[in-house]
């Protein structure tokens, strides 16, 4: 491995071994076994040219029009957000003129503290604090319990159960809204946290990408090994399964975080301004609760910071999951 | 229940129970094993058991319910009195201009919103596949508007599409254009709610693609190569095709969100008409007008249906040319 590593570098010599650079260190282990060397020295020599002329996709570095593209969608996906600050640190006088601002200007603090108090976004932020996490954390454990016993228990009408998860992934949330808010409304749940989490508290996404996780990572003779002892299964799950499983419990964790938090139709229609979610609080804000545009983006700023600040720290982790979840998906 | 608390009670006498030392712990240990086959038999259930009695809560019931409550009139303000009219909600909604409406603004907004963001993300994440320095940080920063929620995104995006000091009309005017009045065109409103999905959703799928092309094997390029086939030619021959079921899966995904648009145009000009003129009206507006602003949960219900059903075509057809996909290879 090390070698291969060094030689990671320069991988357009005529090295006998730079075909091995092959092992893009983001593919990682999954990237298959190494070719039977009987073809080795047919396919070098020919590939050593074409290496040169540079034409198998993948292997090749970036050239100046790709980082300048690349450069383009990345300022065109922070500009709104950054702009965002900008408004949100202005008047409103400010902002209906021309041209509008482009750097920031003195009353940010101002318009955060009327958009915390006045449009309620401190109460909003915790109350989502609560509902994301409590959602978050059920999903989770949840979704690794039923993924592992998915990928690794034997039982009778498992594929049937599995594709009954996967086709639930199909019913759209339109189609619970009349019936829950009924369901609401006869036991007086209006305004009140739990009619947000209880519907959300598993999700069929989360046991296919457990699942999908666990087949390949949980070495079935290590449950085998843990059952011989005479461990019964909820051992089993919680000093064999639950460590094993602990990197992608993580990352479903932000993933759900994330759709949670940012979870709008069934919240604006059970809860009001009163006991507000962030999304709820800025559904108010949109619809003319305060007309003050620099407050609004206040809210905006307010409502979004913590999950920017959480794709800073975790935004390696977060992007190995949604591509995790989509090989498989 | 009762047999683990005997078979406790005997593992702990047992020591005691000097007298007869053979017979109680072969007893204990065939009630053990009893209980180690029972226990594999029966745990597997109850690791899926949450899923699934969550869904039937809060998933399978309502969509029932909501079948049911759309053949009866029911009104928000006294949701426990349904009163039975039969078809009358579906057959009222094929008479219903603003259905149509609505129905026609779905299809177009989901068009222009999927069409030009899977294109994008197709092509970022070809460039995303090179050697790239800060190949993370341009992941991280493509994907940072998918953490953006619906409202606060919109919420921005409308202001840049001010018609007076918006940001976007300055820029137009600046090269020589004339404002567009964005919120009161069809089109142009159409195009600014579709701006505003395809800056959330562009780099989530462009990370999915790329997690697939990380996948084709590095054969098929090398053998690309061989066969002297340029850079482009590779990308369509190899690349496009090797990615054909990620990218119907990404379809389908897209599609799902496009039928169920609501945050979007309901935040963009902050009404659930969908602008003066229902221009930008969806579905999913459209059935919380119905419900929560003319009161008719039994109609809000039948549109809800009707969403479920046109999934349900979408879902057929995907299976149709997932299934035309398998059979050519």
């Amino acid at each position: 491995m090390l070698p291969t590593t060094a030689r990671r570098r320069t991988p357009h010599t005529h090295d006998p071994a730079d075909r091995h650079d092959r092992d893009d260190p983001r593919a990682g282990a999954a990237s298959g076994p190494g070719r039977p060397s009987g073809r080795l020295p047919a396919g070098r020599r020919r590939s050593r040219r074409e290496r040169r002329a540079g034409s198998a996709g993948r292997h090749l570095h970036a050239g100046r029009i790709t980082y300048a593209v690349l450069t383009v969608f990345t300022l065109g996906s922070l500009f709104p957000l950054v702009w965002t600050a900008v408004a949100a640190s202005r008047t409103n006088q400010r902002l209906a003129e021309t041209p509008p601002p482009f750097w920031f200007g003195g009353n940010l603090f101002a318009n955060l503290r009327t958009a915390w108090v006045d449009a309620n976004m401190g109460k909003a932020l915790l109350n989502t604090v609560f509902v994301a996490g409590t959602i978050a954390l059920s999903t989770v454990l949840f979704a690794t319990l039923a993924g592992y016993a998915f990928a690794k228990l034997r039982f009778r009408a498992k594929n049937a159960l599995l594709l009954t998860v996967i086709g639930t992934m199909m019913v759209p949330p339109q189609l619970s809204v009349v019936p829950l808010f009924m369901a609401v409304a006869e036991l007086e749940w209006t305004n009140q946290l739990q009619a947000v989490v209880l519907p959300m508290l598993v999700s069929a996404f989360g046991v296919f990408f457990m699942r999908q996780y666990l087949v390949n990572a949980l070495p079935t003779e290590l449950i085998e090994a843990a059952r011989v002892d005479g461990a019964h299964s909820l051992r089993v799950v919680w000093h064999v399964v639950f460590p094993v499983a602990r990197p992608a419990m993580a990352v479903l964790g932000m993933l759900t975080f994330v759709l949670a938090w940012n979870e709008f139709f069934w919240p604006i229609i059970a809860l009001t301004q009163d006991n507000p979610t962030v999304q709820v609080a800025l559904t108010g804000l949109g619809r003319g609760y305060i007309p003050d545009e620099s407050v609004i983006m206040a809210g905006a700023l307010l409502g979004t910071l913590p999950l920017l600040l959480a794709f800073t720290l975790f935004g390696k982790q977060i992007v190995g999951g949604v591509m995790q979840g989509a090989v498989k998906g | 229940m009762t047999s683990s608390t005997t078979d406790a009670a005997t593992a702990r006498r047992a020591p005691s129970s000097a007298p007869a030392p053979g017979a109680h712990p072969e007893r204990a240990g065939r009630r053990a094993r009893r209980r180690h086959r029972w226990d594999a038999k029966w745990s597997p259930y109850a690791f899926i058991a949450p899923f699934f009695l969550f869904f039937a809560a809060f998933g399978l019931f309502p969509l029932l319910y909501t079948g049911w409550a759309s053949l009866h009139k029911v009104s928000l303000h006294d949701p426990g009195h349904m009163e039975w009219v039969g078809l009358e909600n579906f057959s009222r909604l094929l008479e219903d201009d603003f259905f149509w409406n609505a129905l026609r603004n779905t299809f177009t907004i989901g068009v222009l919103s999927t069409v030009p963001q899977l294109v994008m993300a197709l092509g970022l994440a070809h460039l995303l596949h090179y050697r790239l320095r800060g190949s993370t940080f341009f992941r991280v920063a493509l994907l940072t508007p998918y953490a953006t929620s619906v409202a606060a995104a919109t919420l921005v995006f409308a202001m840049l599409f001010g018609r007076d000091y918006g940001m976007i009309n300055w820029g137009l005017e600046l090269v020589g254009f004339d404002h567009v009045d964005w919120e009161n065109g069809t089109w142009t409103s159409q195009l600014a709610v579709s701006a505003i999905v395809i800056w959330r959703w562009t780099g989530y799928n462009a990370l999915i693609y790329l997690a697939a092309m990380q996948a084709v094997p590095d054969d098929l390029y090398e053998s690309a190569a061989l066969d002297g086939a340029s850079r482009r030619q590779q990308f369509w021959h190899v690349t496009v095709p090797a990615l054909r079921p990620t990218i119907l899966f990404t379809v389908v995904v897209s599609t799902i969100g496009a039928t169920q648009l609501f945050g979007e145009p309901l935040l963009f000009g902050g009404s659930q008409t969908g602008g003066g003129s229902h221009q930008y009206q969806t579905l999913g507006l459209y059935l919380y007008e119905q419900g929560w602003f003319n009161f008719q949960l039994g109609r809000a219900s039948a549109i809800a249906w009707a969403m479920f059903l046109i999934l349900i075509v979408i879902g057929l057809v995907n299976w149709l040319i997932s299934r035309r996909l398998h059979t050519r290879r």
